[in-house]
């Protein structure tokens, strides 16, 4: 154990360097753990991993890429997701939380590159709720449903007493079909594989910030949350060679890109100039002290692409309209040493380190 | 591009460092007194790009950092009592007191409320008229006059449920405290632009003459950072020791007098204890006595602290630039941003914490 001492030095040193405690948080659980980053890691293998241990959570992909039983190889295989949304507020320039609970799951089913089926949903609705505010979600799930071409198949209504959830939370689960051939994961990342970003980083997180009115601005922003099964049929058309498909939502690209680089053991290199920012976005953050790298986005994918197919990927992409704004922001390099690394060259010729995000995103004093 | 942009604008910086390169002669040590200049350095990877003679040392102006553990337990305790609403900026929820953090306070149900202005907490007090609202007013000249307004408008609008909690900081004596101390390795400062935005840059010009060193006002973006160590290794290999404003466009030599003024009208100048690094006369701001009724460290009694700091980091000297995050045997493996054992390593403003993000593992 550490020593300790009082902190009462009377005179000026800085010989005696004092310091607090690690604090573990290991009691409770804090909205750290929530952030997608770190913490939520150490969380999954400290308490979940440890009790729930089927080698498809292991991946540590968004899916489960399985074979049903009975079925024969060469049909392709099924892809399953389930996502939890709670969103504060409800609505937000650009969606709501009916929108984001059919396109999270819907774009976590097919970062497979599979073809999304089926969608059920559960709905935990606080007491009080208004019903003009619910049915609007829920056509707003049906519209979200109908453009990403699936079935809403089950459901579930569960209501909480007044104060024990805050107005609604949603949880979906989906099912897609992965056609025969298509082995696209997060332990796929090759050398030299291209690393294209769909559109601008942030506009989910920012959009939703200002919308809860704490900033003391407001913006015109709006959340990019859309269902993304479309673009990406479009994509392995012109890409059938595409190696890693992820959104990059909690934690942001920083934190996506981070976890691909420890499931495929390789370093990422990233080019700072290359980086989709809206002006707007990076203003916002500038003022708050973040970094759109750490900013959730809910429109938009992450594609890991062999530099042959990299230009008819980009285009591709382009050519959807959620897709614009698309850009090649890096490259796979290879691994040096042990850890896997995400680095950046800077806009002055410098490289950093672009690590994970550890626990809440927290603005800064000044 | 826009004004701001050109700022950053890679081919002026590159000259920039270019011309860094061409007048260094020697080997010099510099000290960025900001935190905010420590994370702008290492994001935008400054080490690879200067001359190897040129070694920058980290300074202690991290305003999280360096507020004394006695008054992170306090606000703690605070925070812990019925009635109580404890706002904050975010860096502070995350600081660890002698049991437990801002973070767990608010797990187990006590209302911590995350603000980006003391204008904000103002605002709750309003609102919540049958609640206790606290402010926790830390930081550096720069947070000054915008925590003293809250203290000002909540005397105006005769507003008894707000407070501060008070740990405010000046640069100008820490920098005599480092070039005071027999083991001093710093030659020459980069200024803290915003600090310098506020109070000016008149305070500095005694302090660079009576010990030797030259000083660049230095603002926060690439080419300013260069420009500020340009200045600086300049008037070194010049040897003169004057104070140089390489940040003129937000900086003038007598600073914001607006400003000043609503200092001065709330605080008083009092000798400040500074975590990891001792109490340091005349370093810091207390309220006075026409507003010491918003102090909350007068309105609650939160009855004797006890604090429990542990050994085993070696912040101090961090703090001081003279040993480097890599050194300290806990970085990056006990000592991570998600478990800190020092308060360098736990604001995003902190020497460590810089390290640990941008450059962990890198030679």
């Amino acid at each position: 154990m550490d020593r300790h001492i009082q902190n009462d030095q009377s005179q000026v040193s800085f010989e005696n360097a004092s310091c607090p405690l690690p604090l573990h948080h290991h009691d409770h659980i804090v909205i750290g753990h929530g952030s997608g980053g770190r913490m939520t890691n150490e969380l999954i293998k400290q308490v979940f991993l440890a009790h729930f241990k089927d080698p498809q959570l292991l991946l540590g992909n968004d899916f489960a890429s399985l074979l049903p039983p009975e079925c024969k190889q060469g049909m392709g295989r099924l892809s399953v997701s389930t996502d939890a949304h709670i969103v504060k507020p409800l609505f937000f320039p650009g969606g709501n939380i009916g929108k984001l609970s059919v396109s999270g799951t819907v774009n976590d089913v097919a970062m497979a590159g599979a073809i999304p089926l089926y969608l059920t949903a559960s709905f935990i609705i606080e007491e009080g709720l208004s019903m003009q505010m619910l049915e609007k979600v829920v056509a707003s799930m049906a519209e979200t449903a109908t453009q990403a071409d699936i079935t809403i198949i089950a459901g579930d209504t569960k209501v909480a007493e007044k104060g024990s959830v805050d107005q609604l939370f949603i949880s979906t689960t989906g099912i897609g079909w992965i056609p025969e051939g298509r082995m696209i994961n997060g332990q796929s990342a090759q050398d030299g594989d291209s690393i294209i970003l769909s559109g601008t980083m942030g506009d989910h997180g920012i959009a939703v910030l200002a919308e809860r009115g704490e900033l003391g601005f407001s913006t015109t922003i709006e959340s990019d949350v859309a269902p993304l099964n479309n673009m990406i049929e479009t994509l392995l058309l012109a890409a059938p060679h595409t190696h890693v498909l992820r959104d990059p939502t909690r934690g942001g690209v920083a934190t996506t890109l981070n976890e691909i680089a420890q499931q495929s053991r390789v370093n990422i290199l990233l080019q700072e100039s290359a980086l989709p920012v809206k002006k707007q976005v990076q203003a916002a953050c500038e003022m708050l002290g973040f970094d759109p790298l750490y900013i959730a986005n809910e429109g938009k994918l992450l594609a890991f692409v062999p530099e042959a197919e990299s230009v008819a990927a980009l285009e591709a992409i382009r050519s959807h309209p959620l897709g614009n704004d698309a850009a090649i922001i890096g490259k796979v390099v290879p691994l040096e040493g042990e850890i896997p690394r995400v680095l950046m060259k800077t806009l002055i010729g410098g490289t950093r380190i672009i690590d994970t995000l550890s626990g809440e995103l927290l603005p800064r004093i000044c | 591009m826009t004004f701001s942009e050109s700022y950053r604008d890679p081919e002026l910086v590159t000259k920039t460092i270019q011309r860094i390169h061409k007048v260094t002669t020697q080997s010099w040590v510099i000290m960025e007194i900001c935190g905010g200049q420590t994370h702008a350095l290492m994001q935008h990877g400054f080490d690879e790009l200067l001359p190897h003679a040129i070694e920058l040392v980290h300074g202690p102006g991290c305003p999280v950092c360096v507020t004394p553990l006695e008054l992170i337990d306090k606000g703690i305790a605070i925070a812990q009592q019925p009635d109580v609403i404890f706002t904050s900026y975010g860096d502070m929820l995350r600081v660890p007191g002698s049991e437990k953090d801002l973070f767990s306070v608010r797990a187990a149900g006590g209302k911590v409320k995350v603000v980006y202005s003391p204008i904000e907490a103002l605002q709750i007090a309003r609102n919540n008229p049958d609640k206790q609202v606290v402010f926790f007013a830390i930081g550096f000249e720069t947070t000054a006059p915008a925590n003293a307004l809250s203290v000002i408008k909540a005397k105006e609008l005769n507003l008894h449920n707000y407070s501060m909690l008070v740990s405010q900081v000046r640069v100008p004596p820490a920098i005599r405290a480092i070039l005071s101390d027999p083991n001093n390795r710093v030659q020459g400062f980069l200024a803290a632009g915003h600090v310098c935005s506020v109070m000016g840059y008149h305070e500095y010009i005694p302090l660079a003459q009576k010990f030797h060193v030259p000083m660049a006002v230095t603002g926060f973006e690439p080419l300013d950072l260069a420009l500020g160590i340009l200045e600086t290794v300049r008037a070194l290999e010049k040897g003169t020791s004057e104070v140089v404003n390489a940040y003129p466009r937000g900086v003038i030599q007598d600073g914001n007098r607006s400003a000043q003024d609503i200092i001065t009208q709330v605080y008083e100048s009092c000798d400040q204890k500074w975590r990891g690094i001792g109490t340091i006369p005349d370093s810091g701001w207390k309220l006075n006595t026409g507003y010491a009724d918003f102090d909350a460290e007068n309105r609650f009694d939160v009855g004797k602290i006890h604090t429990r700091e542990s050994e085993i980091c070696i912040s101090g000297l961090i703090l001081q630039g003279r040993k480097k995050p890599f050194e300290c045997p806990a970085f990056g493996t006990l000592c991570t941003p998600e478990n800190p054992l020092g308060a360098t390593m736990v604001s995003s403003e902190g020497t460590c914490a810089a390290y640990y993000r941008y450059h962990r593992g890198k030679k």
